[in-house]
């Protein structure tokens, strides 16, 4: 007996699972039923009603977000009954809804408005004294509630509560005097809290770090990874004029399912840094100056040329993408050397809901890719070598601390202020990870690609590349 | 409607800076009989409150604080429920709590002149807020119970049947 | 009989014989009135010949929804592997409906046996009361009642000595008309907010802590000592209407009429002797208006109409309401259809717990509008938005409170409109 169960939605069939929800089988049948508080990450709640969808011998309209399929269902969405309840919550739901649009930062991308403007009516029928006038209350750091925008859809709560492990938030009060209540000592600070954000249909729960930063649909949006640790949870870099402005999850369902952390979510600044190398640099008379592309990999190959007599080592970044480190390992094989990497570490913050997910400790997106590219852990025995060495390739590193003698310092980096810079005999600008295509490794070795986000600023190039051209004008070594 | 968090804070001056701890001896002995009566520690949240609210006379966050930490639940939760049940007084209230039912099978009886009669014989200015001299707060409730017997009134925890207006001065002069 | 009144000769007295009867509370008062026999016999019977006898006798859930107890009880696992659970609802809130208070405050051992039987039958060991919070006497009364059973051996680890362990709790509630639906109530037991649950799963599948559970009314649990001891035949020939509702229920007269009271009745009786004969009729000067024979939830009747209603689940369906709790709220010619639509709306609107959209704003909303309407401000349009409204918060949620708000509301409209528009056109009640 098969474990399979076939039904027709809207006339299209599809086989599922026994135990899937009729909303989830809609789905894989392409069709989208709409719907606010069924999540697939989060338990069942059935209450905002508007997933409802008439089903052949069934005298009441059902909620598909919380009934099986059953063998033979035939499910139909678009009859007038189905359509007909759904623009009565529509419309339900607007009567003490402020018209906030043109102040919300919801606007663009928010489900209520998806939705009735598909399905809705074009002007209510509420006639009565006006809406709510409750305070915006601060929940955490970052996390601001509307309560008058609330559908209480409850999506923040159930997470919170069975995703997060942490139930500070409630529905407080009954009837349309419920709103979501926040226990008076608590504070949203949850490493994972920022999820309500993205959970929330509608501009009730929102960022301060993004309010009114910028409308939905100026932005655009560019897959990558997260760089904040070894997870590798998918992201979205939304970026408008060249800065990126949010970071948001993007749907994996391996690694991290729906949800990004706060670390993540919040620590993007980085990225739009103005403080940025932006030339080639090579060092004459003791100075600095810069120069062009050609000059530099000239510079830089005569240093390597360096190495080649008395071996090199690599202090690398485990930010670093698969491409650069694997060009790093390339030159260090030529030319005979080492490499290591040294990581930062942080709490690791599980999201109990959810499994193998976590803040890790390891703050960096690619230390994986790093090891897999034959760097060592060892960070103090490699560095120790850098004195004795003829070339010391920096990528993204700072070198504190490394005794360096009479090494070539061949640096690549991004910012100005990086003390590295001291040292380095060649200094090449390269992007950040918004500013290019690459791939990370992630915990459990799974090879991710990040996409270009941003224009890199002034001559930058991605590290990878300024590799690649050191390695093609670098005189063929010595073996080790 | 009634007496819950929306209405007015703090009345008859209770000093609510040093309410003593609700879980110890006697009511610590309440919780434990209760507490074995049900499988799990939450399922004793509703009794918990009880004894809360007899002992200070309402719910107050330090007693919502306190049985979320006996309970193991989050005070959030706690709160959750708290607001959710009409009985459980989210602020303080007068020495007497009056509960008029007004719903339609005694609204149709007279009810709401019972209802005003209270708030007339107990000095309150109006439905929901405590007397100048913090004896009385007087809400009305929906249905009681006991729509043969109209006008039902809870005074406290004494349920009394068919009030008219006339029997409410001596009603409220017994509890004097 | 209906307390307080003298017994009348129309009225089935089994469930209110003792109403009234200071003695009946105590256990040694109510051995003597033949208690307690049927707890004893059943506990010599299987779980599956008790709930046969209940199946046979045609009783019905008396706590609104009318549904076969014996099937009911059918519906639990014939095998324990979990805990099973007996919650008795005892949370009464429909408006006009007041008799499980009578049951628990004159004859809680009633209770108590009815309870201890339908454990046994279901398979449960821990039968949870629920009582609301405001029945401060009947709780009182209970606890009394209960301690007595527990110290004479009737229920506790060896229930009356037979080996079987019937445990019983008093649980109070704290003010919400929602956890009389009996999957709030579990909510509520469980010390959650009282939200009624999805179903599925069922609660005989999974219901209180994740275990099989019954949930039975106050009023249904009593008859069962009485069908027992009499046989299931002697209940189901109770019948002067539909075979399918047999036996006594205790009809809450109420409102606006000479002798409120509690009347029991065998089912099938006619409303219209209830009203005129038993409870005594309209008040002096007055005429019957309007009717509501089961607790505010069922559509009104207009007087005419109860006329010609016959008091059972059939009877009361095909006169367009429906039998429900039994709570009968009479309306006389003094009283405003208009004010008291808007006010039963408001009593959902207060009660409604806030997770259904069509709910949590409807009955909100339906409020306003009749409030609107009563402050001379009603438009035309109002009231076919009302019935749209009602319509849309009905079949749509999880449990029926919001078709609770919208039957009374529909029926109102339906069969007084000209009180509704007098208000439209001239602003106030009265030409």
């Amino acid at each position: 007996m098969s474990d399979l169960v076939k039904l027709t939605v809207e006339g299209r069939e599809v086989e599922v699972p026994k135990g899937t929800m009729v909303l989830e089988a809609a789905k894989l049948a392409g069709i989208l039923v709409p719907h606010y508080c069924y999540h697939p990450s989060l338990p069942v709640a059935g209450v905002c009603r508007m997933c409802l969808v008439e089903i052949e011998k069934q005298p009441k309209l059902a909620a598909s977000c919380a009934t099986p399929v059953a063998e033979g269902m035939v499910v139909k969405v678009q009859t007038a009954p189905a359509r007909e309840a759904r623009q009565a919550v529509l419309e339900f739901l607007l009567i003490n809804h402020p018209l906030d649009c043109p102040i919300c930062d919801q606007a663009g991308e928010c489900e209520l408005q998806d939705y009735v403007f598909q399905e809705g009516r074009s002007a209510t029928r509420y006639d009565e004294y006006a809406k709510r006038f409750n305070p915006v209350e601060e929940f955490g750091d970052d996390v601001l509630y509307v309560p008058n925008r609330c559908i209480l859809c409850t999506r923040c709560v159930r997470f919170m509560e069975h995703v997060a492990d942490e139930a500070v938030l409630n529905v407080s009060e009954r009837g349309d005097r419920a709103y979501i209540g926040i226990d008076e000592g608590h504070r949203l600070n949850h490493p994972w809290a920022g999820n309500v954000v993205d959970l929330c249909p509608v501009g009730s729960l929102i960022s301060k770090d993004f309010l009114h930063k910028a409308r939905a649909w100026d932005l655009d949006k560019t897959p990558s990874v997260c760089t904040g640790c070894t997870q590798g949870c998918n992201v979205t870099l939304e970026t408008r004029d060249n800065t990126v402005l949010r970071v948001r999850p993007r749907t994996n369902e391996r690694i991290n399912r729906h949800f990004i952390c706060d670390e993540g979510r919040l620590g993007y600044p980085w990225m739009n840094r103005a403080d940025r190398l932006e030339a080639p640099m090579v060092r004459q008379d003791g100075r600095l100056v810069a120069t062009d592309w050609e000059r530099a990999f000239a510079a830089a190959a005569r240093l390597a040329g360096g190495g080649s007599a008395r071996g090199a080592v690599a202090l690398v970044s485990p930010c670093a993408s698969n491409e650069a480190l694997a060009a790093v390992a390339a030159l260090l094989t030529r030319l005979g050397g080492t490499g290591a990497f040294r990581v930062r570490e942080g709490a690791e913050a599980p999201l109990a809901g959810i499994p193998n997910l976590a803040l890790r400790k390891e703050r960096a997106p690619n230390v994986h890719g790093a090891l897999a590219a034959g760097m060592s852990r060892d960070w103090a025995g490699v560095a120790g070598r850098a004195a004795g060495a003829g070339l010391v390739i920096a990528l993204d590193e700072s070198l504190e601390g490394v005794a360096l003698g009479s090494a070539g310092v061949l640096y690549l980096g991004t910012v100005l202020s990086d003390p590295a810079r001291a040292h380095a005999a060649v200094v090449l600008p390269c992007c950040n990870a918004a500013e290019e295509e690459g791939s990370f490794t992630n915990r459990d070795g799974v090879v991710q690609a990040y996409w270009q986000a941003k224009a890199a600023p002034g001559m930058a190039r991605p590290a990878a590349w300024v590799l690649s051209e050191i390695a093609e004008r670098a005189p063929a070594g010595a073996t080790a | 409607m009634n007496s819950g968090g929306t209405g007015a804070r703090g009345h008859g001056g209770i000093d609510t800076a040093r309410l003593p701890r609700v879980f110890e001896g006697e009511e610590r002995k309440e919780l434990d009989a209760v507490l074995a009566k049900y499988p799990t520690k939450q399922a004793a949240l509703l009794p918990a409150l009880w004894i809360v609210q007899r002992k200070h006379g309402w719910v107050s966050p330090e007693g919502m604080a306190e049985t979320a930490e006996v309970l193991n639940v989050t005070a959030a939760y706690v709160r959750g429920v708290v607001t959710f049940y009409t009985m459980y007084h989210q602020h303080p209230v007068g020495k007497h709590f009056v509960q008029v039912c007004t719903t339609t099978p005694c609204g149709v009886c007279g009810a709401e002149a019972v209802r005003d009669a209270f708030v007339k014989a107990t000095g309150s200015k109006r439905l929901g807020e405590t007397s100048p001299d913090g004896n009385w707060t007087v809400i009305e409730v929906e249905c009681l119970g006991a729509c043969g017997f109209a006008t039902p009134v809870l005074v406290d925890d004494d349920f009394i049947e068919s009030v008219t207006p006339e029997k409410v001065p001596g009603i409220v002069a017994r509890y004097r | 009989m209906g307390y307080p009144h003298p017994p009348h000769p129309k009225e089935t007295p089994v469930l209110s014989k003792h109403f009234g009867e200071a003695d009946a509370r105590t256990y040694d008062g109510w051995v003597r009135r033949g208690g307690y026999k049927a707890l004893e016999q059943a506990l010599g019977m299987t779980r599956e010949q008790v709930v046969d006898a209940v199946k046979a006798s045609g009783l019905r859930g008396r706590g609104g929804a009318g549904f076969p107890t014996g099937l009911k009880w059918s519906f639990m696992p014939k095998e324990v592997t979990k805990p099973h659970y007996l919650c008795c609802n005892a949370d009464e809130s429909e408006p006009g409906t007041f008799k499980d208070r009578e049951i628990m405050r004159w004859t809680p051992h009633a209770l108590i046996e009815g309870c201890a039987i339908a454990a046994y039958a279901i398979g449960a060991e821990v039968t949870y009361i629920y009582i609301r919070g405001e029945f401060t006497d009947p709780w009182r009364v209970m606890e009394t009642a209960l301690a007595e059973a527990y110290a004479k051996g009737v229920v506790g680890p060896n229930a009356m000595g037979k080996g079987k362990r019937i445990d019983m709790h008093l649980h109070r509630g704290a003010g919400a008309y929602i956890c009389g639906e009996e999957t709030a109530m579990m909510n509520s037991i469980e010390g959650k907010r009282g939200n009624p649950r999805i179903k599925p799963p069922f609660p005989a599948q999974s219901g209180l802590f994740g275990c099989p559970t019954t949930i039975n009314n106050v009023e249904t649990l009593a008859a069962v000592p009485h069908i027992l001891v009499n046989g299931a035949d002697w209940y189901k020939t109770m019948c002067l209407g539909n075979p399918k509702s047999t036996g006594t229920k205790l009809l809450s007269v109420c409102g606006t009429i000479a002798r409120p009271g509690n009347y029991e009745l065998t089912l099938g009786f006619p409303l219209k002797d209830l009203l005129y004969d038993l409870a005594g009729g309209p008040l002096p000067g007055r005429r019957f208006k309007a009717v509501i024979p089961g607790g505010s939830s069922v559509p009104i009747l207009t007087a005419e109409e109860a006329d010609s209603t016959v008091l059972d689940y059939e009877g009361c369906v095909a006169a367009g309401t429906m039998l429900g709790s039994g709570g009968v709220i009479v309306m006389d010619d003094s009283c405003d259809m208009v004010y008291q639509t808007m006010r039963l709306a408001a009593f959902y609107a207060h009660e409604s717990c806030a997770q259904c959209t069509q709910c949590r704003e409807g009955t909100a909303w339906t409020t306003k509008i009749l409030q609107r309407i009563l402050a001379g401000q009603g438009q035309a349009r109002d009231l076919d938005l009302l019935l749209d409204l009602a319509d849309q918060m009905t079949g749509k949620t999880i449990c029926v409170l919001s078709d609770s708000c919208a039957a009374p509301v529909v029926s109102a409209i339906r069969k007084f409109r000209p009180e509704f528009e007098r208000y439209l056109t001239t602003g106030r009640q009265t030409a």
